[in-house]
């Protein structure tokens, strides 16, 4: 018996460790999960849920003030008329020029990096400076520019005329001035961010790669052009996408300065869908430009992932 | 030589000063408009230091005027500052679960959290318009709220905070009989504060900033958030820019008060996680 029992008990030990293994495992989900779902929990109510609901809507028609039941399904009714829809096109458009900002802010932003990085004194107030734009409210941004954009009264004008031109442009009251105009404001607003990234990228060039450029007798556009140019590009190709996908929500500087016009001249994606879903009513069509931003979107990504081990020089 | 790059580096900053003041001249001009009389506001050459001040007046019309500004600066730091609180707390629970908990489909219920921050918020906003009139949290601080509680970019942020964390600390922690409940507490979190600090502070100008969400999710005059109030301010008072500069001061001002007091960790959260709102 005794025997039997020294027999055993190691094994109901074992048993009983295995036992509280698989008790602690199951712990250790529910704990994991229990960490985890209130993200879990919003992220799929407020948006996965929204998501589906874009991609369904989108071969809809119907609108607001109508009851559910109302509900038409058009099939692909909605996109064949978006590819026809002056105003969409006029909007995509917008969109593709206003990309132009991306490349511009970041060539200048570069230039106040390098420069404030290693040649200045007070390093930490021109970051300051500099960075003010973006933390500010673009609402109260878009309304101190729209009165300096001002066409007969404004300082802009005013400091323009006093110059001696004689018919300076009327700025976002003009449609071939209207979009330049938004874009010298985004231009403005997003130097800060590029600069502040483009300092980090900055600091993580060894320096004696430059000390012995030095050696060789290198000047300073030749350590620019063969130094940090290619050691910055991971830099510049992150700064490249996120600028370009954020290109894609501009809304407020358009809502607040333009509301799309003149002549639609400003109109791009979102303002266009907010504009059809919110001011018209219009949900199946409008969710038939979700699903084309989303889709523009995704794919600038996508090229993100592949782009980055192509084309990085690291 | 020393003495000459000493000379070329004073010489930039003159030159950076210049650009910088240029760069921030839209500011200065706001805040001198601000204390104007109507009739000087565009008199050219432009007075920089107003001749015959009227601020007073300005400031008063904007905060208690027909906008009175008081009330939508109530609403909003009740937005923001429970926004921030709450979003910290979720973001921080999700980014330990994500980084230190071992649970089945962890590595793939992360990567659908994080997929879902390349959505345009935009292309969402219809249907989720449509569920919050059926819920009821439409026209509503709370819907406001949740709307921007569930932030997928800190919770990527703190993660890869919590991820710098040895796991022996963990181990060792769970050996004493600890649970992930008191590690999380009483060692993770003390170890992530600044990182916390970085994205509080990100949030909280994020959801001061934000137009588009108030703008839609709010209806009623009495609810709006500053941004909104901004723009109906600046509807009315059509020809008063005066008085629409002292609003735009007053509704930059806490950014840039926060923006100064937490300049080191916003800079550095920015630059390490390249963050975009």
């Amino acid at each position: 018996m005794s025997v039997k029992t020294e027999l055993t008990t190691p094994v109901k030990v074992v048993k009983d460790a295995g036992k509280n293994k698989i008790i602690k495992e199951k712990n250790e989900n529910l704990v994991g999960l229990f960490f985890v779902s209130p993200m879990l929990i919003g992220v799929s109510i407020l948006v996965l849920l929204p998501i589906f609901a874009t991609f369904a809507l989108s071969f809809a028609d119907w609108s607001f003030i109508t009851p559910l039941s109302q509900l038409k399904w058009v099939g692909f009714d909605n996109f064949t008329r978006l590819f026809e829809d002056a105003v969409f096109l006029k909007s995509l458009r917008n969109n593709a020029i206003f990309v132009l900002t991306v490349p511009i802010c970041m060539a200048i932003s570069l230039l106040i990096a390098i420069t404030i990085d290693k040649n200045v004194y007070m390093k930490g107030f021109f970051k300051v400076a500099f960075f003010m734009p973006y933390i500010s409210s673009v609402v109260a941004i878009a309304v101190v520019w729209q009165v300096l954009f001002h066409p007969s009264a404004g300082p802009i004008n005013q400091v323009l005329m006093s110059l001696g031109i004689k018919n300076p442009p009327l700025w976002i009251a003009d449609p071939n001035f209207a979009l330049i105009s938004i874009m010298i404001i985004q231009i403005w607003i997003s130097i800060g961010f590029n600069m502040i990234i483009y300092l980090a990228g900055l600091q993580s060039i060894p320096r004696d790669l430059y000390e012995a450029a030095d050696i060789d007798g290198a000047n300073a556009w030749v350590k620019f052009r063969n130094i940090t140019l290619p050691l910055i590009s991971p830099t510049s190709f992150f700064l490249f996408i996120t600028g370009i996908i954020s290109t894609f929500k501009v809304f407020d500087l358009i809502a607040v300065l333009t509301k799309g016009g003149p002549m639609n001249s400003t109109s791009m994606i979102v303002w266009n869908l907010y504009d059809t879903a919110f001011v018209n009513l219009k949900i199946g069509y409008a969710s038939a430009m979700a699903v084309v931003l989303f889709i523009v979107v995704f794919g600038i990504t996508v090229f993100q992932w592949i782009g980055q081990k192509k084309w990085v020089n690291y | 030589m020393a003495n000459s790059i000493l000379i070329k580096k004073s010489i930039i900053t003159v030159v950076m000063l210049v650009c910088s003041v240029l760069f921030l001249l839209p500011f200065v001009w706001m805040l001198s408009t601000s204390f104007k009389i109507e009739a000087d506001v565009f008199k050219f050459p432009i007075q920089w230091i107003p001749e015959r001040s009227n601020g007073f007046n300005n400031y008063k019309e904007v905060w208690f005027g027909d906008y009175p500004f008081y009330v939508y600066y109530w609403n909003t730091i009740k937005v923001t500052v429970i926004t921030t609180c709450v979003s910290v707390v979720v973001s921080a629970l999700a980014a330990y679960g994500f980084s230190k908990v071992k649970f089945p489909f962890g590595k793939f219920l992360f990567m659908i959290v994080l997929a879902t921050y390349m959505v345009p918020p935009q292309a969402i906003l219809v249907p989720q318009f449509i569920l919050f009139r059926k819920i009821g949290l439409f026209d509503s601080h709370f819907g406001l709220i949740l709307l921007g509680s569930f932030s997928v970019l800190g919770t990527f942020m703190l993660r890869q905070f919590f991820m710098s964390i040895h796991n022996d600390y963990i181990e060792a922690a769970k050996i004493d009989g600890a649970g992930h409940w008191r590690i999380f507490w009483s060692i993770a979190l003390p170890i992530v504060k600044p990182a916390i600090a970085t994205y509080g502070i990100l949030r909280f100008i994020w959801t001061w900033n934000d137009y588009q969400n108030p703008l839609i999710f709010l209806r009623t005059d009495s609810l709006l958030t500053i941004q909104i109030a901004m723009q109906k301010f600046t509807t009315i008072n059509g020809e008063f820019y005066s008085l629409i500069m002292a609003a735009a001061v007053s509704a930059i001002l806490p950014l840039v008060i926060v923006f100064i007091i937490g300049q080191k960790q916003v800079i550095e959260g920015i630059a390490l996680g390249g963050v975009k709102g």
